[in-house]
């Protein structure tokens, strides 16, 4: 039970204000768990509901079965009977699992149009999914932000030991506030992917250019954990969803610091444009962004994957285009699955990471980009 | 094991009609010699015989596939394949085992046995049945040539969901759309092959209600299919133009919607999986009575039940769906629909039971198979109810719980089935008693691998694991390596079968009576074993 041990560690390395510990719930190896809210534990109760019954069903029909095996066996000297039909015992064992079904049907239809009442939320999360992260924009606020994957590439290449949270860690998690209704608009920008955190009961398709709803009222603080659970492409396994639920209070906290962070961030931005960064910072920082936003299809080696991603390393985009370069990434490429990362990275991240692609893996141009660069071609300059 | 006794002449007495015709139907044996017997033949149980072999081998391709993709989850971390490869192999696999495996299989025995047991002399329409057969393998040459692409095959798994298989995949999906299509056109002409057969040839005196439930459950079977591949060929043909000649079906931005395509998806692919199930109810209702030396208990209302699951298949495919984002009056619709499927099928879980209640039953190889059938089949049935559940659905929906769900109603239910009907009627095809010993063996060790393959799959499921996934969390480990282990025993495990085919078509093994099995009943069981090359030349009148 190694992933029970219960991590600060990981609060620790996430962007919240505070050191969480993982609340004490109980997940279980072989089991649904009850999860955190009020349908979760509904929902945990109608799964255990069936359980019990199919088991039901399962030792009566398999106990008939193997007694008859038993007794009716050629090697005992049985001499078969000959009846093939028996009107009474057939309407029974047609009309007594239709009453079952009822039985099942109506606590089930119950919770469901409980879960499917997003009515009057208390606030309200905008989710986005793309190949392949999440992104969080907080309605009643001025937050917003994208969560990807925090677990290093060479744990997944077997290189360094896999952390407890393996694959269930993201460098900024979902802050939500105990004990409010919080509504989930989801949806995607590029194919279906679906968010789902296990202990909300909470799992909604993010179609492209449809909305829809789910909503939670978490009770007890904490850290939970999910998976993206539609199938988006190559990197399907490796968009976790991290929720940390705060206290209101806290949460309140929170947020203020979110938006002043995103003040302090937007002058800063202001700021660089005026100044030019100098070619080894630029790598430094461009080499980070690469690896935790473009190594996922153009590969770390710059090289791609023939036919399904292209290679960076060599292209004429990266060697000579550069107006083109920069807006490739700003505003991606319609009809393919190359992303618009103008609004998910800043100026500085942007010109650091072409500045990259520009000189890394033998593409030496010696071209360096700075923030204003980028901000021309994004003000269409 | 069955009486054992080479006798031909005596079992004609018992078909009005049917005098001396041992000797009439050995005069007629001009079996053509070499490949072109293959290629040109317009011979049922010839067709029959490519369909199983092709079948077969298809089986053990798509298996080799699931090796790999066990391999890779054998431990967390990636080891040996990429994501892109993996996600190939998922999505291979599953298009090769439905396509190419099970429905192939099925539509060979159908040849082999139809005309036997309703007393035709052929299918009726015994070139497009050639033609039906050779297309196949076709098709699934181009979709394995897909894989050695730049960028590799499809990878957007084999229910292909838009924009993954439209905007996003690589341009092997061209091959994928073709290589369905001529699938889809085999399907139909097969399944038009086995409607006119029935409506037409059945021999005087074989009457609806008194044809084998085999010949029952494939004529619905054959119906679904014709209703529903053509579904399958406006869906693939919505993607390829959606990809490449500037079509929104699912674009949102031209007005069209992904979800669309789930919906036209799943109103073939729920249908579909009866496909793949119901002429297993068939087999296993032949096989039960036969070592129970009983008829079968309720026979109408199996052909009731096997109807109702039929029509009930056409309105339940939203279930696949319900996180899609539906209004929740279509979630109760679909959910009580789906659970109202449970049962008709449970109809037939009691008949088959009450079958074998006061029979004399006898445990050869095919009747093992088909009680492993009916208690694995039933777990799957179960957990088929349990995800009809809407809200608990939310949890499970995506995950392994549905994994092994549908690889029980799958491997252990059709795929079991098909083995048992192998093993029921082989004798009757070679005329010879197959190696009983490898037969235990296979027996044995397909079932305990195989539970230990699927079964844990609903703990990580229920745990909380994602399928499709080619990595997963470090409290997914121990029970993914039992899984794997299980993966590799059992496909070890159909080698112990091909070894047996094997000596079987080389006729190796004791000879068998006519009627093979001492409690086996029916038209196929009266004409000598082997099964001459052309039987009942003139009808049987059946009493």
């Amino acid at each position: 039970m190694r992933r029970l041990a219960k991590s600060a560690l990981t609060a620790c390395m996430m962007m919240s204000s505070g050191v969480y510990a993982e609340a004490q719930q109980a997940v279980s190896d072989i089991n649904l768990r009850p999860g955190v809210t009020d349908i979760s534990s509904q929902v945990y109760d109608l799964h255990m509901m069936m359980f019990a019954i199919c088991v039901g069903i399962a030792v009566l029909v398999f106990g008939v079965m193997f007694i008859s095996m038993y007794l009716h066996r050629k090697s005992r000297g049985v001499k078969p009977a000959n009846f093939h039909e028996n009107v009474k015992v057939e309407i029974a064992w047609t009309v007594v699992p239709f009453i079952i079904l009822i039985v099942m049907a109506i606590p089930a239809a119950k919770t469901l149009i409980a879960m499917e009442d997003t009515s009057a939320p208390d606030m309200t999360v905008l989710v986005t999914g793309s190949q392949w992260k999440w992104h969080y924009k907080y309605m009643d606020s001025d937050v917003e932000y994208y969560s990807l994957l925090a677990t290093r590439r060479e744990e997944i290449e077997n290189k360094y030991d896999k952390r407890d949270n393996y694959l269930l860690e993201v460098d900024r998690p979902l802050v939500i506030p105990t004990g409010q209704k919080v509504r989930f608009l989801i949806t995607s920008d590029d194919v279906i992917h679906s968010w789902w955190v296990p202990d909300f009961a909470v799992k909604k398709d993010a179609n492209p250019g449809f909305i829809n709803e789910a909503w939670t009222r978490v009770n007890e603080p904490g850290i939970y954990r999910g998976q993206c659970a539609e199938l988006c492409g190559k990197d399907h396994g490796f968009m976790p969803i991290v929720v940390i639920a705060k206290e209101p209070a806290e949460y309140a906290q929170w947020v203020s610091e979110q938006e002043e962070m995103r003040a302090l961030a937007r002058e800063e931005e202001q700021r660089l444009l005026a100044m030019n960064m100098d070619m080894s910072e630029l790598m430094a920082e461009g080499e980070r962004v690469y690896n935790a936003v473009c190594a996922g299809c153009h590969m770390p080696n710059g090289e791609g994957l023939p036919g399904v991603f292209p290679a960076i390393k060599g292209s004429n985009l990266a060697l000579n285009d550069m107006p083109g370069h920069i807006d490739i990434v700003l505003n991606g490429k319609t009809g393919t699955a190359m992303q618009a990362f103008g609004n998910m990275l800043s100026l500085k991240e942007l010109a650091a990471v072409v500045t990259y692609q520009r000189n890394a893996w033998g593409n030496n141009t010696g071209d360096v980009v700075q923030p204003k660069d980028v901000n021309a071609i994004a003000k269409g300059e | 094991m069955s009486n054992v006794a080479d006798s031909t002449a005596s079992n004609d007495a018992t078909l009005d009609g049917h005098h001396g015709d041992a000797h009439h139907d050995d005069h007629h044996d001009h079996i053509p010699k070499g490949i072109s017997r293959w290629l040109l033949t317009t011979n049922h149980k010839d067709i029959g015989t490519l369909y199983l072999w092709f079948a077969f081998i298809m089986f053990l391709v798509g298996g080799a596939m699931a090796m790999v993709i066990r391999a890779e989850l054998f431990q967390p971390g990636m080891q040996i394949v990429d994501p892109n490869f993996f996600n190939q192999m998922t999505t291979v696999h599953g298009l090769i085992m439905v396509f190419g495996a099970v429905m192939p299989a099925f539509t060979g025995l159908a040849n082999w046995l139809i005309p036997m047991m309703i007393g035709a002399p052929d299918m009726a329409l015994p070139r497009m049945n050639n033609w039906s057969f050779w297309i196949l393998p076709f098709a699934f040459l181009i979709l394995l040539s897909s894989l050695f692409m730049e960028g590799g095959g499809p990878s957007f798994g084999w229910t292909f969901y838009a924009p993954l298989s439209t905007t996003y995949s690589n341009d092997s999906t061209g091959l994928f759309v073709f290589s369905v299509h001529i699938m889809g056109i085999s399907s139909i002409m097969g399944a038009i092959n086995v409607i006119v057969t029935i409506f037409n040839m059945r021999a005087p005196g074989m009457t609806w209600m008194k044809m084998p439930l085999f010949v029952w459950t494939w004529l619905i079977t054959a119906f679904l299919l014709i209703a529903v591949m053509p579904v399958l060929a406006g869906a693939v043909t919505m993607v390829l133009t959606d990809k490449y000649f500037g079509t929104s079906f699912f674009d949102a931005a031209g007005g069209g919607d992904p979800v669309m395509f789930q919906h036209i998806f799943w109103f073939f692919g729920h249908p579909e999986v009866y496909i793949m199930i119901l002429p297993a109810f068939g087999i296993i209702s032949q096989i039960i009575p036969t070592f129970s030396r009983k008829p079968l208990f309720g026979y109408a209302s199996m052909v009731y039940a096997t109807a109702s699951i039929a029509l009930l298949s056409f309105i339940v495919w939203a279930h696949h769906m319900f996180t899609t984002g539906m209004p929740y009056q279509a979630e109760i619709f679909f959910m009580v629909a789906t659970m109202l499927i449970s049962v008709p099928t449970g109809v037939k879980v009691f008949n088959w039971v009450a079958t074998m209640w006061r029979g004399s039953m006898t445990f050869e190889i095919p009747m093992m198979f088909a009680i492993a059938f009916v208690v694995l089949f039933t777990i799957g049935g179960l957990s088929g109810l349990m995800l009809a559940i809407t809200p608990v659905d939310f949890q499970y929906h995506d995950t392994y719980f549905v994994v092994a769900h549908f690889h029980y109603v799958l491997v252990t239910g059709a795929v079991f089935s098909i083995m048992a009907a192998v093993y029921y009627w082989l004798p009757k095809w070679t005329g010879k008693m197959f190696d009983i010993t490898l037969a235990k063996w296979h027996f044995w060790c397909s079932l305990i691998s195989v539970n230990v393959l699927f079964f844990p799959m609903h703990f990580v499921g229920l745990a909380g694991m994602p399928r499709r996934i080619p990595d997963y969390a470090l409290q997914f480990a121990d029970f993914n390596k039992w899984i794997s282990i299980g993966g590799f025993a059992f496909g070890l495990s159909q080698l112990i079968f091909l070894a047996l085919l094997i000596k079987a078509c080389r006729k190796q093994g004791e000879p068998v009576s006519d009627q093979v099995w001492d409690g086996a009943e029916g038209l196929e069981w009266e004409i000598p074993s082997p099964a001459p090359y052309h039987t009942f030349d003139t009808p049987p009148v059946v009493k």
